[in-house]
């Protein structure tokens, strides 16, 4: 879309959305948020840089084709199950570490791996669909 | 990292002794089925390094699931819950024989069909995403033939579902889409009913796990509408599974796909429906299933007669095969609604069976198509006289699927015609005979008309060889089906004792809930 507002305002928008997005991914382990949610709001920050720069732009952004970030969510999300076989409990059971890291503790679990594959599984997913969409559109 | 270690006592919460690493085969065909589908998206564009990733992990795959049949045979159910929440809290995947038997014989099929697709499946429907759904699909059949909880059942359903969409508009034709639509509409209506189901069955028993439900069931009797919950179960599944007088979606998109897509979903996708019917209405509500036999008898009846007659009328293989995959079904659809532990085993084998035979089928018209010229039994002919190994394998499996000794379709029809018998029901047993019967004139025709005709003059040829990679799936699943015809004595020991732990699921049920530990 050739408008000079959208333009301007799109980087600094598109970067708080993303960081916010991560945010709240972290943020949902004990309060609202989690993976979904903080996916969507990462795939309407690529949309509003999509809308403003063209498909084109956000490909080269992003790197990688957005199903291949799927691919990796899930297998992360997997792989967060599966780390309970090395500690003999059940599939998909919630694994700890706290880890201190400049002084402070930081709580890590497969919880939060699996949730991170979630991430990238609705990221790499729902931006497939918006960003074909925004091509068909520009033809 | 360690567990995490609380003062708290978490022995009423939480499973606490250490899982045995056997047990880990309960999930691991899952969980790998989705990995590797996973790391096959990651790797969409290298199309040469697909099949070969595919192959070898559904290689891999029967192995597990082979391993998981031996571990089941040998030590009764095992159950694995899902984050260590003690059952019914927590997702439980149990597996029996039922179970285990399904998901290997997938597994199988699975390999083959993958196989058979590096020949059929070309570059574009590789950089699509021809494998990465395979992986998918097989992760929802296997998720389906092991879990023990009927939501978690729902969920795999879904997963199979949306993959098996994926896998029908390959190559994105109009006809495709076209078959696209029917399958997926009705398939969502079915799989809505299954949900609805689940939240009534959730509504009077407060809980989803399948040993919970089987041992709470009689004491709900009395006061629960449990024959009309079962009634919307078995009408869900009757329509997943392709029975008249829901199968319409069947006939009209399994002849659009790929040729090695029809035959996958004709040996995976009506089995889970069918997998999903014996589980809930023999193991979970046997007293309800005997209310309802006899409209299942009838369903069945006439799902057999029209199969057979509907693939009698078709001039395309691919229809004539889908007619029969339902004629199978209501074969199967007999054995549940005769009951007891003889029949339930029937038609058990007969699914078994009819995975394999089902899947050889569709190969072998895709290969007499490849080497005729179509699919129309109008055009073709010919292929007796150029083609003799081939011929010779298409016929075993003619026989195989009309039931004809020493094939492995002989041994369920025996069965079911057997219990039919016993429980004086003279009419299923005649009308069993007389599918089978039709299906031997349908697949007659096909050999009169395709192999023993002389080539037709003026219409289209195809190849003049085959490579010799081609013939390998049919050869594979033909032989399996000689041997199980041949030697039938272990498996049917097998499906013997899975069939009395559906029937008098307490072994089941004590491996979810081991004796004492009851809430």
């Amino acid at each position: 879309m050739k408008s000079l507002i959208l333009r301007t305002a799109a980087p600094p928008i598109v970067g708080v959305m993303l960081l916010f997005s991560v945010f709240v991914l972290l943020r949902g382990h004990n309060e609202p948020g989690g993976g979904f949610i903080g996916g969507l709001i990462a795939v309407a920050a690529l949309s509003i840089y999509g809308i403003a720069f063209g498909v084109e732009t956000v490909r080269r952004a992003i790197v990688f084709h957005p199903l291949a970030i799927s691919g990796a969510g899930l297998l992360l999300a997997t792989l967060s199950g599966l780390v309970s076989m090395v500690f003999h409990v059940p599939f998909m059971s919630g694994l700890w570490a706290y880890p201190v890291i400049l002084g402070q503790e930081v709580p890590l679990s497969s919880v939060m791996t699996f949730d991170i594959g979630v991430y990238l599984v609705v990221v790499g997913a729902v931006t497939s669909i918006a960003l074909s969409l925004e091509e068909r559109g520009e033809d | 990292m360690a567990v995490s270690t609380s003062p708290a006592d978490l022995s009423a919460a939480l499973v606490l002794q250490p899982v045995a690493a056997l047990d880990w085969l309960v999930i691991l065909p899952v969980a790998w089925c989705i990995g590797i589908g996973a790391v096959l998206m990651m790797v969409r564009h290298k199309g040469f390094l697909q099949p070969l990733i595919a192959v070898a992990a559904l290689a891999v795959l029967v192995g597990l699931d082979a391993v998981l049949l031996w571990h089941v045979a040998q030590s009764g159910p095992v159950t694995m819950v899902m984050g260590r929440w003690l059952p019914p809290f927590g997702i439980a995947f149990t597996v029996d024989l039922t179970g285990a038997l399904f998901a290997l014989t997938a597994a199988v099929v699975a390999l083959v069909g993958a196989i058979a697709a590096i020949d059929d499946i070309n570059a574009s429907g590789r950089r699509y995403g021809f494998y990465p759904f395979l992986m998918l699909l097989m992760a929802g059949v296997s998720g389906a033939f092991l879990t023990g909880d009927i939501f978690n059942l729902y969920v795999w359903f879904e997963v199979l579902l949306i993959s098996s969409f994926g896998l029908l508009v390959l190559g994105s034709e109009r006809e495709q889409i076209d078959g696209a639509v029917k399958y997926g509409f009705l398939n969502l209506v079915a799989t809505t009913l299954f949900l609805i189901a689940t939240g009534y069955l959730y509504g009077i028993f407060g809980t989803l796990n399948m040993a919970d439900i089987a041992r709470k069931a009689p004491d709900l009797r009395d006061t629960a509408p449990l024959v009309t919950l079962t009634g919307f179960y078995i009408l869900a599944f009757a329509m997943k599974a392709a029975a008249f007088p829901v199968n319409f979606w069947l006939p009209a998109s399994y002849h659009t796909p790929r040729i090695v897509v029809s035959a996958l979903f004709a040996g995976l996708l009506t089995k889970v429906g069918i997998y999903a019917l014996i589980r809930v209405s023999v193991m979970l509500f046997p007293f309800e299933r005997e209310q309802l036999s006899l409209v299942i008898a009838v369903v069945a009846v006439l799902t057999m007669l029209t199969g057979a007659l509907g693939s009698l009328a078709q001039t395309d293989t691919r229809r004539l095969l889908g007619y029969l995959v339902i004629s199978g079904i209501g074969a199967m659809l007999a054995g549940i609604a005769i009951g007891g532990a003889d029949a339930i085993g029937g038609a058990i084998f007969y699914a078994l069976h009819s995975m394999l035979v089902m899947t050889a089928l569709y190969l072998a018209a895709g290969l007499a198509a490849r080497l005729g010229g179509g699919f129309s039994l109008i055009n073709l002919g010919g292929l007796y006289r150029d083609h003799p190994l081939f011929t010779a394998l298409s016929l075993m499996l003619f026989f195989a699927v009309s039931g004809l000794p020493p094939f492995s379709g002989f041994w369920p029809k025996v069965m079911l015609v057997k219990s039919a018998l016993d429980s004086g029901a003279g009419w299923l047993a005649g009308a069993l005979l007389l599918a089978g019967f039709l299906t031997m004139i349908a697949t007659g025709r096909v050999f009169l008309l395709a192999y023993w005709r002389p080539a037709q003059e003026g219409s289209a040829t195809g190849q003049a060889v085959l490579p010799p990679m081609a013939l390998l799936p049919l050869l594979v699943l033909t032989t399996l089906s000689v041997l199980i015809g041949l030697f039938p004595e272990t498996l049917l020991a097998l499906i013997k004792s899975a069939a009395l732990t559906l029937d008098e699921p307490s072994a089941y049920l004590n491996s979810v809930f081991p004796a004492g530990s009851a809430p």
